[in-house]
């Protein structure tokens, strides 16, 4: 047995930020003499001064240092929409002893993912509908208990995991009635036990990915399951939205992970009987409970597959003459290496933030890197990197190594070193608090992602930038913007793309609006160039609009026939999906 | 009505005024397409011969034949070799000196809207570009490259039928100016297809040059816009839907000549005097016409269109998502609905920006009036139909406004071969008709009648709309709207090879032509009537008269049709049977109706029918046959004659 203290505490906005991504402690500013500087000491970058950060911002966007906006300094309590909990469920509920709350900023915190337009209304407005009550059950039997109350009072239920959802998820629906109570998993973080014999662990769903790795890993073992938000984002929640991370080559995704799932829904508790690697018992059930979105009922625990921490870790980046090539590679690699040994993300560091940083902050040897591929012509305008990260004994870790560069160097690419690899790792976490700086010099900005098969990334990715560039000119955005992309995840017959889209709205009235117009365009055009609606972010509400045509009218009543079987009162009513 | 247009600007006059030596060899560095990536001629040919597209169809046929994947992909590199252009700044220049001499002398002027041109340039830069002229004459993409080369843009590619390849030394030539070449017929062969097919794409999207292709498909012999050909239309947007490229823009241009250097070919052919083979040795006879004067040219360069926003929320896109895109795939019917509303429309804004000249007024008024007009009161009836042509959105280019008279007088001898002013009046030139045998006198007179067509021709798809409501309210006889309205639908359909109309918006020409009439005071309409004024009169009937040709010659045809022919016949003994019949008719007196004898009216005639289903077409090994339905045949012709009311559920919602 296992049980450890987690890392959260009940009032999780003292240690994050209420009004943008992650720690408090940790963003990045502008110092007195102007030059970009992250803060805090919890990432390497911490303390660092980007010197060329702030000429990059200008020169991308168009941005400067004196046209600031701010963000309102806290919470305002008398804007926030007030609780109505009728006072026979808060005396049932008090019975139960579960922890609750009504206090205004804990609502507020639980009312949004982190959407841009939620964020912006954090920042300057305030939402129409919040939870009216936020609860902090600590184990399966609260949640049932939870559950039972509020199928009695007709509540309405919106899980809470770690609130880092950026598909509108977790925003209340505007014209729900009913008392809107935040489930907030947080609580139940333990692992409740450890299989050696058969590497699976059962854990408690509100665990956050890296207390479950350091605390697997104090036994010796990792899931390996990292999506990028694994520092916030809980166990329950990737369960939920199907989540994906970038070790996936190696370990899988969440559903090749998960082995069972005990779920509470108004029905009653849904899971297996036994914990076996595969059944064939009809239609497996994990898959109406994976990507359900909290529209069916709470995860409670999982058993999710372990394994003994790599013996042998190697990074590694290479560098290609421009995006084409990379592909071209990284499909070869797809095809050709095993694919249980390595992972791979492709970066066209054209105008990529990502280069700001590399060359210019930490990455000396990149730096010197850059300056002799120049000599073998090397366009720096257009060359990309990718980084990789293999994983296992050493023997065989070595052998793929060697298998990866040669198949490089035939598409040209030019091995680039272990510590750009490893840099564009940890640069992965980092990404994400930039959006905040932008906010505060009028650059908004979102990153959205998709799945396509691998003879249409090319295609999809030009026409999908090009969109961009064009609805911005269209909307009146008066800057260039930054529309760029990435190849995140390999798969034998596709790849995973992530988008980076932001622009400077000064002389905009409305840039939310105009945002979202674009975004849409966007999804359009990834759909018409056969991608995907979503790889593993979700559908939420935000992409509700595509449902249908994505998985066809059939399809989409199957999964309506299955929400009105399990929740007919719509409990969990978050209106995500369907 | 009349839109704004662009200014004109003559070419030639420099060219008159400096050397065109020094023209022909300037500094040549044409815009190109931002996303380009260069390649030489060859090797865009070897990329069609492995792209997946060709190797799969290539690998198709081996298995079904049992032959060897090599011998096709032997066969294939012959196909690509045969149709391949090889584009040499060297041919270019040789043509941008030779033609500069031929057309200074075979035209007065060679106008182009040059806000067109610079429109152009963008778009060549942004997106991958097809240019889509009218066709009426071998001078269109002559000049069309010769243009581009002049105002410093890339050459086009340009799909040419094949006949060219005869002309041993031009059709090089031509090839080295960058025509590639397509067969006239390849629709069975799929090696050819696929080989043509992934060419034209590659072309496009590579961003190599612009393709330049006709909608019509052939020269039009009546200078009256053909219906579209769908197939390289279908091909070049191909790569849009499959979103290769992210956009593709549609620019159509219109080309207008005062006089058509073929017109008395065109007349033969129409009559049924062979043409002649496209030959050097041909063209180097033709130089006799270049002692002739061919007046002015007009090309004006439309709006380009952009493919992705006619497709925006038209195009479902699960078929392409579903299947590799390199397969060959049937489009899906709303993709071919797609593209003929594409082509249609293409066609119609040619239409719209056609420039007519006053010959083309003068021709109109003289058809009415034969056999001899007074030169006054053609003068006079000249610029009445001005007035009209334009209130119709008629694209008129007065010459530096020239009183009417003059402006009359120089078409007049600018047309000197198809009329003449004899006696105060004016005349067609149909020469030998005192003498001769009555055969010979009906022919000559055919042929000045065809020739002259031809001008006025170029009126009928501004005037057809009003025109068909006029026919329609005469042959009813009916002021109820609802009447008028199905007669005039009829009509729509029997002449809908005839005349370019958007598919499928009947009732929308209809409120059009009605509109323009109201316009014109010519009627008056209410709810559910629609009746001539007093003054209007004259309007319809001069409207109905100029369409008398159609009409008439289609119940001719059809009358053939349903007594004269065998049930069972193939298109090359129907075209001489109905040529026959007519001529008898006309021999004896019991007709007027000459231009019945022109083979254009009369496919299109049977087409009509097959479209109306009354004659049913078969596709045999040695081509086409036609199986008529004579009652149905009668039926229609019975409608036509207005001895029994339109019957057709037409009467939509009016």
């Amino acid at each position: 047995f296992c049980i450890c203290k987690s890392l959260w505490v009940y009032n999780m906005q003292e240690l994050l930020k209420w009004n943008g991504w992650g720690y408090n402690d940790s963003k990045f500013i502008f110092n007195k003499k102007g030059q970009a500087e992250f803060t805090g000491k919890r990432y390497r970058l911490g303390g660092m001064v980007l010197p060329t950060f702030k000429e990059w911002i200008e020169k991308t966007f168009g941005a400067s240092l004196e046209h600031k906006t701010t963000s309102r300094a806290s919470l305002n309590v008398n804007d926030v929409p007030p609780s109505i909990v009728n006072e026979e469920f808060l005396q049932d509920l008090r019975a139960t002893k579960i922890s609750y709350s009504q206090d205004a900023e804990d609502r507020v915190f639980r009312a949004h993912g982190h959407c841009l337009h939620e964020i912006f209304v954090l920042r300057e407005g305030m939402f129409k509908r919040i939870p009216d009550i936020v609860v902090w059950p600590v184990c399966h039997e609260d949640v049932v208990k939870i559950v039972e109350l509020a199928c009695k009072h007709n509540l309405c239920i919106i899980p809470f995991g770690g609130g880092t959802s950026v598909s509108s998820a977790l925003e209340c629906p505007e014209e729900e009635k009913r008392t809107i109570v935040s489930l907030d998993t947080s609580q139940m973080n333990r692992i409740l036990w450890i299989d050696e014999k058969n590497l699976t662990a059962c854990v408690e769903a509100g665990i956050v990915g890296q207390d479950l790795e350091k605390q697997l890993a104090e036994s010796g073992f990792c899931t390996g399951h990292e999506p990028d938000s694994m520092e916030f984002s809980s166990l329950g929640g990737w369960v939920a939205t199907r989540a994906s991370g970038m070790k996936k080559n190696i370990y899988g995704n969440i559903e090749d992970l998960v082995i069972h799932i005990k779920m509470v829904t108004p029905r009653g508790i849904v899971e297996k009987n036994c914990q076996v690697p595969r059944m064939s018992t009809g239609p497996d059930i994990h898959h109406f409970i994976m990507g359900s979105e909290g529209t069916l009922g709470v995860v409670t625990e999982v058993t999710i597959k372990i394994r003994p921490l790599p013996e042998y870790q190697k990074y590694g980046s290479v560098v290609f003459p421009n995006f084409e090539r990379g592909v071209a590679c990284l499909r070869e690699v797809a095809k050709q290496v095993k694919k249980s040994w390595m992972l791979a993300s492709l970066k066209n560091t054209n105008f990529s933030t990502r280069r700001v940083l590399m060359v210019q902050c930490f990455w000396q040897l990149i730096t010197k890197g850059f300056l002799s591929l120049q000599f073998k012509g090397f366009d720096p305008n257009i060359l990309c990197v990718a980084t990789l990260l293999f994983e296992g004994d050493r023997e065989k870790v070595l052998q793929h190594e060697k298998q990866v560069y040669d198949i490089a160097t035939k598409f040209g690419g030019l091995a680039a070193g272990e510590d750009n690899g490893q840099r564009g790792y940890m640069l992965t976490f980092v990404i994400a608090y930039l959006r905040d700086l932008g906010l505060d010099y009028y650059v908004i900005g979102e990153s959205f992602e998709t799945s396509v098969p691998w003879d249409r990334v090319l295609d999809l990715c030009r026409n999908v930038k090009e969109r961009i560039v064009r609805e911005c000119k269209e909307k009146g955005v008066q800057f260039a913007p930054l529309s760029t992309c990435r190849v995140t995840q390999t798969y034998d017959a596709g790849a995973c793309v992530y988008f980076y889209f932001a622009f400077n709205y000064r002389g905009i009235s409305d840039p939310i609006h105009v945002y979202e117009q674009i975004e849409r365009a966007a999804r359009e055009e990834i759909l018409a160039n056969g991608g995907s609606l979503s790889h593993h972010h979700g559908v939420g509400k935000l992409r509700k609009r595509w449902m249908k045509e994505s998985i066809s009218d059939v399809g989409l009543g199957m999964l309506r026939s299955v929400k009105e079987y399990v929740d007919p009162n719509n409990i969990f009513g978050n209106k995500n999906l369907l | 009505m009349s839109k704004k247009r662009d200014e004109f600007e003559d070419i030639l006059e420099e060219r008159r005024l400096s050397s065109d030596l020094r023209y022909a060899m300037k500094c040549y560095t044409p815009v190109i397409y931002k996303g380009l990536s260069p390649c030489k001629p060859n090797a865009i040919k070897s990329a069609v011969l492995q792209s997946e597209q060709v190797q799969y169809v290539i690998k198709q046929l081996a298995k079904e034949m049992g032959e060897s994947p090599d011998i096709i992909q032997e066969e294939a590199t012959e196909i690509l070799d045969e149709m391949g252009h090889s584009m040499q700044l060297g041919a270019v220049r040789f043509f941008a000196f030779t033609l500069s001499k031929i057309f200074k002398q075979l035209f007065q002027r060679v106008c182009v809207n040059e806000e067109g041109m610079q429109r152009l340039q963008h778009a060549i830069q942004e997106h991958p570009v097809v240019l889509l002229p009218s066709h009426r004459s071998y001078v269109d993409f002559l000049m069309l490259s010769y243009l581009l080369y002049t105002y410093d843009l890339a050459l086009p590619v340009i799909a040419a039928g094949i006949d060219f390849l005869g002309m041993k030394i031009v059709g090089e030539l031509l090839r080295r100016a960058g025509a590639f070449f397509m067969r006239r017929s390849f629709g069975g062969n799929r090696l050819y297809w696929a080989v043509f097919a992934e060419y034209v794409k590659t072309m496009l999207r590579s961003g190599y040059a612009p393709i330049e292709f006709f909608l019509e498909g052939t020269r039009s012999r009546t200078a009256k816009t053909l219906t579209p050909k769908f197939g390289l239309l279908s091909i070049v947007m191909e790569p849009f839907f499959k979103r290769e490229v992210f956009d593709t823009y549609l620019v159509p241009i219109s080309i207008s000549y005062e006089r058509i250097l073929e017109e008395s070919l065109y007349a033969y052919e129409l009559l049924g005097v062979p043409k002649p083979k496209e030959s050097t040795s041909g063209l180097l006879k033709a130089r006799r016409i270049l002692s002739d004067s061919f007046g002015t040219i007009h090309i004006y360069v439309g709006q380009p269109v952009s493919l992705r926003t006619l497709a925006s929320g038209r195009i479902n896109r699960c078929p392409y998502n579903l299947v590799p895109r390199h397969l060959p795939q049937k489009p899906s019917e709303d993709i071919q609905e797609f593209v003929s509303d594409v082509a249609y429309k293409m066609e119609l804004l040619q239409i719209e920006n056609m420039v007519l000249s006053p010959w083309v007024l003068v021709a109109a008024v003289l058809l009415q009036n034969l056999p001899a007009m007074d030169f006054e009161l053609l003068i006079e009836k000249t610029l009445w139909l001005k007035g009209l042509t334009q209130t119709f959105g008629g694209f008129i280019e007065w010459p530096d406004n020239l009183c009417a008279k003059k402006a009359v007088m120089s078409g007049l001898t600018l047309h000197s071969n198809i009329a003449r002013l004899v006696d105060g009046h004016v005349v067609l030139n149909d020469k030998g008709v005192e003498d001769g045998a009555v055969g010979e006198i009906v022919f000559k007179r055919a042929l000045a009648i065809l020739m002259c067509a031809t001008y006025r021709n170029q009126l009928l798809n501004v005037f057809v709309r009003p025109s068909l409501v006029a026919v329609a309210l005469q042959m009813t006889r009916s002021f109820r709207k609802e009447e008028v309205y199905s007669c005039f639908s009829f009509l729509r359909d029997v002449f809908s090879d005839e005349f370019i109309f958007f598919p499928g918006i009947s009732l929308k020409d209809f409120e059009e032509g009605c509109f323009l009439l109201t316009k014109c005071d010519a009627i008056q309409t209410s709810q559910q009537e629609i009746y001539p004024t007093d003054k209007g009169s004259v309007i319809v009937s001069f409207l109905s008269t100029m369409f008398r040709p159609f009409v008439e010659g289609y119940q001719l045809i059809f009358r053939y049709l349903s007594k004269e022919t065998k049930e069972v016949f193939t298109e090359k003994q129907f075209i001489p049977g109905v040529r026959n019949f007519v001529f008898q008719l006309l021999e004896k007196g019991n007709t007027q109706c000459y231009e019945a004898l022109s083979s254009d009216m009369q496919k299109n005639a049977l087409a009509a029918l097959v479209q109306l289903g009354a004659v049913k077409k078969k596709k045999m090994s040695n081509g086409f046959t036609y199986n008529v339905n004579q009652e149905a045949v009668n039926k229609i012709l019975d409608m036509f004659d207005a001895r029994i009311p339109v019957q057709k559920p037409v009467a939509a919602r009016l």
